[in-house]
This record gives C-alpha cells, sequence and structure tokens, in this order.
C-alpha cells in the first residue's frame, strides 16, 4: 500500500470551474449573501481543502460544487463549469444525473446519511445499479473490492450489516464506499471526520486518502480543522464571510500564511497554560462503580482528586465513561459502590439527596448549547433563575447582578432580550457559562464544552474559562476528547478508557513520555499541522 | 449564516408580542381570516345573547311551529318559542359548556401527561394504563352511561365530558413532553433542584404549546359535536334551557314539510366548526416550521 502523501502527483485537465460564484440564504425574512463571489479551480486528482470557521460558506460552496443549492438558498450569479458543462445553464434533470454518478457528497453525519432500515450492501451499491452504470452483481462485487480498500473488517460480509451494527468510523467509511461506488470523477467531503473520535479519525483519514488516490478522484475537502486539512489536502483555500481569504499549496500556505486572519486561524491551537500543582481537595471520587440497568459497569473503581482552583482535564474516546463520571458527580446516575466527598463533606448519591446549598456549588455546562438552553426563554430569563432560586436576588439587586454577568462573560447587555435561536454558537455557549456562575459555584463541569464550536470560537471561550478561574477562584472538571484543549487549560490529567482510570498526573507528566499503551495511541492519533504527520504515523504504526 | 451585519444585529431588539401577532395576522390566508370573523361574530352573540335576542329565552307563544314572518323571523317551535332567540341563547349555552369542558380537560389532560413524560416510572405506568382502560371504552356510549347515572346537570355534563376527552389530550401531552423532558435544559433544571411543577410550567410546557393549542382547537370541535349528540338524544343540555342539538331533535318533523328551519341550529355547529378548524390549520402551518420549501 502507497502512502506517499498529498505531494505531487500527476494532475490531469481543470475538471471543475467555478467563477464569481454568489450565493444567498433566506431568513428573517429577506436574503442575505453567504458565498459572496467565489473564484475555484480544481484540477482532476486534485484535493482541494476549504477552511474557515463557521458561517464562512464553506458547505455552500461544497455542495455549490455539485450545482445544488439548499432549501432556503438559491445562486444568484456565477457559473460552475464541471468537465465543460455548466452545471447553472443545464435542466435539473441532466444534474440530477450527474450527481452520485460523476458527483458524489460524503456528509458530516453518516449515521443520519444512511437508511437505518436496509443493509449497508444495498445503500453502497444502489446510485450506481439506478444510474444504469452497473449490474447488481458487478456493482456488489465493486463494493465489496472498495470495503476491502478502505480496510473496512470483514469487507465479504460488512455489507450485510445493518447502519447500527458498525460503528460510527465504519459508518463513515462505508458512505464513502457509497460515493467511490460509481467512480465519480469528482467528490465533496463535508467534515466527514468532524463527529469521530480521535483515534477512530486517524483511520478514517488514512482510507478517504488512500483511495482518493488510487482512483486519481478528485476532492473538495470541507473542515474547519487544520491539523487534518493539512494531511488530506494538496491546495487550501481559507474562507471567511463568504468570500476567499487565501490560497495556496499545503506545504506553502503552513509554512508562511500571508494574510493576518490566516495567521490568527493557525496561532489557535498554540494555547498553553502552565500547571500548577494542587493545595487543597475541593471534590474527592472514591472507588466509584456506576452502571446503567445494574448490568453494564460503564465506571469501574474511579478515583479522582479535584484541588481547589485548579482544573482536571477528563480525557478518553467515547464510551470510555467520562460523560458517566459527571452523570455520577452530579447525582444524576447514583454510584453502585464508593463514595464522594465534596468540600469535606460526604456527598449524597442521588440528586434529590442533596441540599439546595450542595447542587448551587456544583454547576455544570454542557456540549451542544442549543440542546442546553430552553429555546423559548430569552437570556436575561436563563440567567436570572439562578439568581432568583439559590440567592433570592429580585428588582435592582438581580438586574445589577445581570449586568455584572453578562459583563464577566463579555457579552453586551443588549442580548438580554434575545431568545438563543438568535445568538451564535460562540454566544450560546458564554450563556450556559453566565448561568453556571450565577450560583456562584464552587466546582463546574465542563463535559466537551467546546468541542461543538469553531477554532477561533473555542479559543475566546477556554480563555474566558482560564480568566474567570483566576478571577473567582473555581475549580473546573474538564470532559474532552481533545488534546489541545487539554494543553491549553488543564493543570492535572486523567486518562480514561473503558470506565477505567489508565493514567492520572500533572500534566506535564501525563503528555511526556513514557505513556501506557492507550495514552501513546491518544495522544499520537491527535492530528499536528506538519503535512506529513498522517504518513509519518501510519509508517510508524506499520498499518 | 450570521455573521453579517453584526452591529444591525446587536441593535435590533425582540419586537413585543403585539407586532409580532400583528404581522403575524397580515400574512394570515383568507380561510384564516374567514374562521377569526365568524369565532368572533359567535363570541359577540353569545356575550350579548341577552340584549339582541328579540324575546326572552323560555318565552312561550300561542302559535307553535309558525312560519317566518315579521313578528317571528325564523318562525317559533314546537312549543311556540321564537326560533332566532333560542338559537341566540343557543350560542351563549353551547359555547360556553364546550369551553369549560376544553378547559376543563386540558388542565387535566395536560398537567398528568407532562407529570408522567417528566417522571416515567410507576406514575406514567398508572396513569397511562387508566387512559388505556377508559379509551377502550367507546366515549359516546361511555357518557350515555355515565350520564344516566349522574344525572344530567350541566355540571356532570361538564365534568363526565372533559374526563373522557382528557385521555386523548394526556397521550398527546405525554408524547411531546417526552420529546422536550429528554433535553439538557430540563436537565439544568433538575441539576438545580427545581421542584415538578416549575419544570412542567416553565420548561416543558412553552415548548409543546404549538401542538397542544392546535389540538385545543380540534378538542373543542369535537366537545361541540359530543355536547350535540348528546342533545339530540336527549341526555345532554336539559330543557327549557335552549341549545343547537336539542333544537334540531324537537324540531326535526318540520323537515318532513321541507321547512329548512331546523338545519339552522345544526348549520351554525357547521359553521363554527369549520371556522374553528380555519384557524386551527393556520396556526399549525404557521408554527410547525413545514412553511413551502421547494
Amino acid at each position: 500500500m502507497k502512502n506517499s502523501g498529498p505531494g505531487p502527483r500527476e494532475k490531469g485537465k481543470d475538471l471543475l470551474q467555478i467563477r464569481n460564484l454568489h450565493v444567498e440564504g433566506f431568513s428573517d425574512e429577506r436574503w442575505h449573501p453567504i458565498v459572496r463571489g467565489i473564484d475555484l479551480t480544481l484540477k482532476r486528482g486534485e484535493v482541494l481543502g476549504l477552511i474557515g470557521e463557521s458561517g464562512a460558506g464553506k458547505s455552500t460552496i461544497g455542495l455549490a460544487a455539485m450545482g445544488y443549492a439548499k432549501p432556503g438558498c438559491r445562486i444568484t450569479q456565477g457559473s460552475i463549469l464541471f468537465d465543460g458543462i455548466d452545471l447553472l445553464a443545464v435542466s435539473e434533470t441532466v444534474r440530477r444525473r450527474l450527481r452520485g454518478s460523476r458527483i458524489a457528497y460524503v456528509a458530516q453525519s453518516a449515521a443520519a446519511s444512511f437508511n437505518p432500515a436496509h443493509r449497508l450492501l444495498e445503500q453502497t451499491v444502489e446510485t450506481a445499479v439506478a444510474h444504469g452504470i452497473a449490474s447488481r452483481e458487478e456493482a456488489n462485487r465493486s463494493a465489496v473490492d472498495l470495503y476491502r480498500r478502505l480496510q473496512l473488517p470483514d469487507p465479504e460480509t460488512i455489507g450485510f450489516r445493518y447502519p447500527h451494527q458498525v460503528s460510527g468510523g465504519q459508518l463513515q467509511r462505508a458512505m464513502t464506499a457509497m460515493a467511490m461506488a460509481c467512480r465519480p470523477d469528482l467528490i465533496v467531503f463535508d467534515e466527514p471526520t468532524t463527529a469521530l473520535d480521535v483515534t477512530t479519525q486517524v483511520e478514517v483519514l488514512a482510507s478517504i486518502r488512500n483511495i482518493v488516490e488510487e482512483f486519481n478522484t478528485a476532492a473538495i475537502y470541507v473542515t474547519h480543522d487544520l491539523a487534518v486539512v493539512a494531511q488530506m489536502a494538496h491546495r487550501i483555500m481559507v474562507l471567511r464571510d463568504g468570500l476567499t481569504v487565501e490560497e495556496a499549496e499545503t506545504r506553502q500556505m503552513l509554512a508562511a500564511p500571508a494574510q493576518e486572519y490566516t495567521k490568527t486561524l493557525w496561532a489557535v491551537r498554540k494555547l498553553a497554560k502552565p500547571e500548577v500543582a494542587a493545595e487543597e481537595y475541593l471534590l474527592t471520587i472514591d472507588h466509584v462503580t456506576a452502571a446503567y440497568a445494574r448490568t453494564v459497569k460503564v465506571l469501574q473503581d474511579v478515583c479522582i482528586k479535584v484541588p481547589r482552583e485548579r482544573t482536571v482535564a477528563v480525557v478518553g474516546e467515547s464510551g470510555s465513561g467520562k460523560s458517566t463520571l459527571a452523570r455520577v458527580v452530579t447525582g444524576l446516575l447514583p454510584s453502585l459502590s464508593g463514595s464522594i466527598s465534596f468540600a469535606g463533606q460526604p456527598l449524597s448519591k442521588s440528586l434529590k439527596m442533596r441540599p439546595k446549598e450542595v447542587l448551587r456549588r456544583i454547576q455544570m455546562i454542557y456540549q451542544t448549547p442549543d440542546n442546553a438552553l430552553n429555546p423559548r426563554q430569552t437570556v436575561e430569563d436563563i440567567i436570572a433563575r439562578p439568581l432568583e432560586f439559590y440567592l433570592g436576588f429580585s428588582g435592582a439587586q438581580r438586574d445589577r447582578r445581570i449586568g455584572e454577568l453578562m459583563h464577566m462573560v463579555e457579552m453586551s447587555e443588549a442580548y438580554l432580550d434575545r431568545l438563543p435561536a438568535e445568538l451564535s454558537g460562540g454566544q450560546k455557549q458564554r450563556v450556559c457559562i453566565a448561568r453556571a456562575l450565577a450560583a456562584d459555584p464552587d466546582l463546574i463541569i465542563c463535559d466537551e464544552i467546546t468541542s461543538a464550536l469553531d477554532q477561533i470560537v473555542q479559543e475566546e471561550i477556554l480563555k474566558l474559562l482560564m480568566r474567570l478561574q483566576k478571577d473567582f477562584g473555581m475549580s473546573y472538571l474538564f470532559i474532552t476528547h481533545d488534546i489541545a484543549t487539554v494543553r491549553a487549560i488543564a493543570d492535572e490529567i486523567v486518562v480514561m478508557h473503558q470506565g477505567k482510570v489508565v493514567e492520572q498526573g500533572m500534566k506535564s507528566e501525563v503528555l511526556t513520555p513514557p505513556h501506557p499503551a492507550y495514552t501513546e495511541r491518544l495522544l499520537s492519533s491527535v492530528p499536528e499541522m506538519d503535512p506529513d504527520w498522517l504518513t509519518t504515523l501510519l509508517a510508524r504504526r506499520k498499518i | 449564516m450570521t455573521s453579517f451585519e453584526p452591529i444591525a444585529a446587536i441593535q435590533r431588539l425582540r419586537r413585543s408580542r403585539a407586532t409580532r401577532a400583528k404581522t403575524a395576522l397580515k400574512k394570515a390566508p383568507f380561510s384564516a381570516w374567514f374562521g377569526i370573523v365568524v369565532i368572533v361574530g359567535y363570541v359577540f352573540v353569545a356575550v350579548l345573547a341577552h340584549w339582541i335576542a328579540p324575546y326572552g329565552e323560555t318565552q312561550v307563544f300561542s302559535e307553535a311551529f309558525a312560519p317566518w314572518s315579521q313578528e317571528f323571523k325564523l318562525g317559533t317551535d314546537q312549543l311556540g318559542r321564537d326560533m332566532l332567540t333560542r338559537l341566540i341563547y343557543g350560542a351563549r349555552n353551547t359555547i360556553a359548556i364546550a369551553v369549560a369542558t376544553t378547559l376543563l380537560s386540558f388542565a387535566v389532560g395536560v398537567s398528568l401527561g407532562l407529570l408522567a413524560a417528566l417522571h416515567r416510572g410507576w406514575l406514567d405506568q398508572i396513569l397511562s394504563r387508566a387512559v388505556d382502560v377508559l379509551m377502550s371504552i367507546p366515549s359516546l356510549i361511555f357518557a350515555l352511561v355515565l350520564l344516566s347515572i349522574f344525572g344530567s346537570s350541566i355540571t356532570s355534563l361538564i365534568v363526565i365530558i372533559a374526563l373522557l376527552d382528557s385521555t386523548r389530550v394526556f397521550r398527546l401531552s405525554r408524547a411531546v413532553g417526552l420529546n422536550v423532558a429528554v433535553m439538557e435544559y430540563v436537565e439544568v433544571a433538575r441539576l438545580r433542584g427545581e421542584g415538578a411543577r416549575w419544570i412542567i410550567a416553565k420548561e416543558i410546557l412553552p415548548n409543546v404549546m404549538p401542538p397542544l393549542v392546535a389540538e385545543f382547537g380540534l378538542r373543542f370541535c369535537f366537545v361541540f359535536l359530543t355536547i350535540a349528540a348528546l342533545s339530540f338524544l336527549g341526555v345532554g343540555i336539559q330543557p327549557p334551557t335552549a341549545d343547537w342539538g336539542s333544537m334540531v331533535r324537537e324540531n326535526a318533523t318540520l323537515i318532513t314539510y321541507g321547512d329548512v328551519t331546523p338545519l339552522l341550529p345544526a348549520g351554525a355547529i357547521a359553521l363554527l366548526t369549520v371556522s374553528v378548524n380555519f384557524v386551527v390549520d393556520w396556526f399549525l402551518h404557521a408554527t410547525s416550521g413545514l412553511r413551502d420549501e421547494k
């Protein structure tokens, strides 16, 4: 198997030419520009990375490359030339015939894109058969071949499974196989690994890169993760507010970004905090075992100590029991055995047994602020409730405190009348932080709070949390799978795997070798900004 | 896609409830307008019945089954009471009872349904199975049986129909409540230590209002029809109280003579039912988000 990396390779003629593309979206009863004049050229066999923060228009461009606009969006200007065919001039029937057969699309959430009622194989070959490219037998044979090339386990039989019977990473690869079934000239990958763990991500990235190379397929790779795009793309295009910021060959872009905005994107991953040793412990989790339905043990004999005014990061892939740990600490899931003590006092296992004062001192912030904020309450309602409920504030005192809290999370008071839907992702997370702060807590449990945000916003939120910790001295129990985040904020690290603590200690100890085997795998799976990283890693792991 | 003109966006405050209602009304289709006008008209007549009606509700004149004339605009009924007057008072009685019944059935059904959705477990099991039992008995027959046991007073009529109807409301509100009860903001409220009453009223209820309001309109129509049907069968609203259902029954013989008078109360029921449904349709369409997406 060749792993030449996204280095130079034979490129053909221009396959896709987009000129002066304008796309508008409809909201608030008027049309807003989303893409404002993009030019883009893609050669056969070339991989172009589109990168930018959310709202930059990168997914919209990805879809426009197929001559498609989402419902509520329209392409207002420009031309999209695919292999000499003007996608905007031809009829919808022609476009539909091209899509699936010559242009394919791989979405972010494979789980949402597969029909749960049909087997993987049927769905993989569906387009090829429907477009009359191959007979069902041929298509099935070639699907098995694709599964093998994508390094799926048991390629002969995996196609007979249903989508829920394979893992997320396998499903994402099956979706790539589906896109590849017609041997398209162009594939649009829309954040295909964003929803995956780092350890799974590496496998999927390697498979995608190999297969795209083998078939010399051109690809547009949309992502907000710089390190990922560095591994995948020959060229990178940085987007902001629907405009091109800059475009260059990957190596050149990484080595010497020309624009100021690009440099800030690059700088995000360099956030780091000096660790401080513990003085006094706030939360002690002692030999805790927890299970759902009494049989499936998700936490086994876990011991963790959280010091005052420090941050303990809990890392591990999904299913490692990180979030369950949070549920046990908050009392949502009473533990089977073991004990937890908080500020020297034993903590009741069940939420209902805990006095209001204890509830106030432990607050929680969630991964997706969309779900954590009631869509029918204004920002003011949301922040005011803990003040009224725990502290009995009312009238002018309440209003003044709300103002202070908004100030603490660096938001204008003009937002107080807004509903969550009228805020951006980062602002919503700030409101969640303000709500937690309103209770004046000693411990804040942060469950993957930055993983749904793009990198610039992530950095802002992390900086905010660090500043708040310095000012108000609360402890964080920070659950994450992202090592860059851990570097940025942690004092101590706990590595979890399959419900057990694999390693714990100060940040410097855990992050410097030698590591236990699992920590090593986790750490080495975090993509780096070096375009040769994936190649080197795969060579080292001898995949 | 919100990063444009951030400054303008910050200054824009939320429009008030009144202005939002006004813009919504402005965009309402003709059918909704028709429905609103008819409903307002009915309410107007019902409230002002005492002043609009030409005669007293139970005032009897010498001529029974009188034809339409200057004196009796729509003739008189089998006992010689003015039809127009009875129609107007019927609006007041029938609509008031229907509104009271629907409100009661919603108060019971929604609160129990959301409570079951929030707590799950044994409470949910007991309530849901009890509702299954009640729903397994055909409701009109069950209402007839209960009314013959407890007598057809207006209070027992309201309570019995409300309880039977609340089973459907319970099912709906439990189903929509379950979707909201698993949201993280409900978990946040539980972690904060909020009681069930606050969580239901402030966190869950506002998020399940659209389907419930739609259901309210539909339930109102069914209650209305149930009352009319019971009155037609003679166990609903008792004479001499004017009521559209019994008016149809009492004057049904006139139809044999080609007189349309007994159809008027039936028409009044039909018109109100259709109007309410127009408004509900519009409301559902406006709040469901299922707008004409191409």
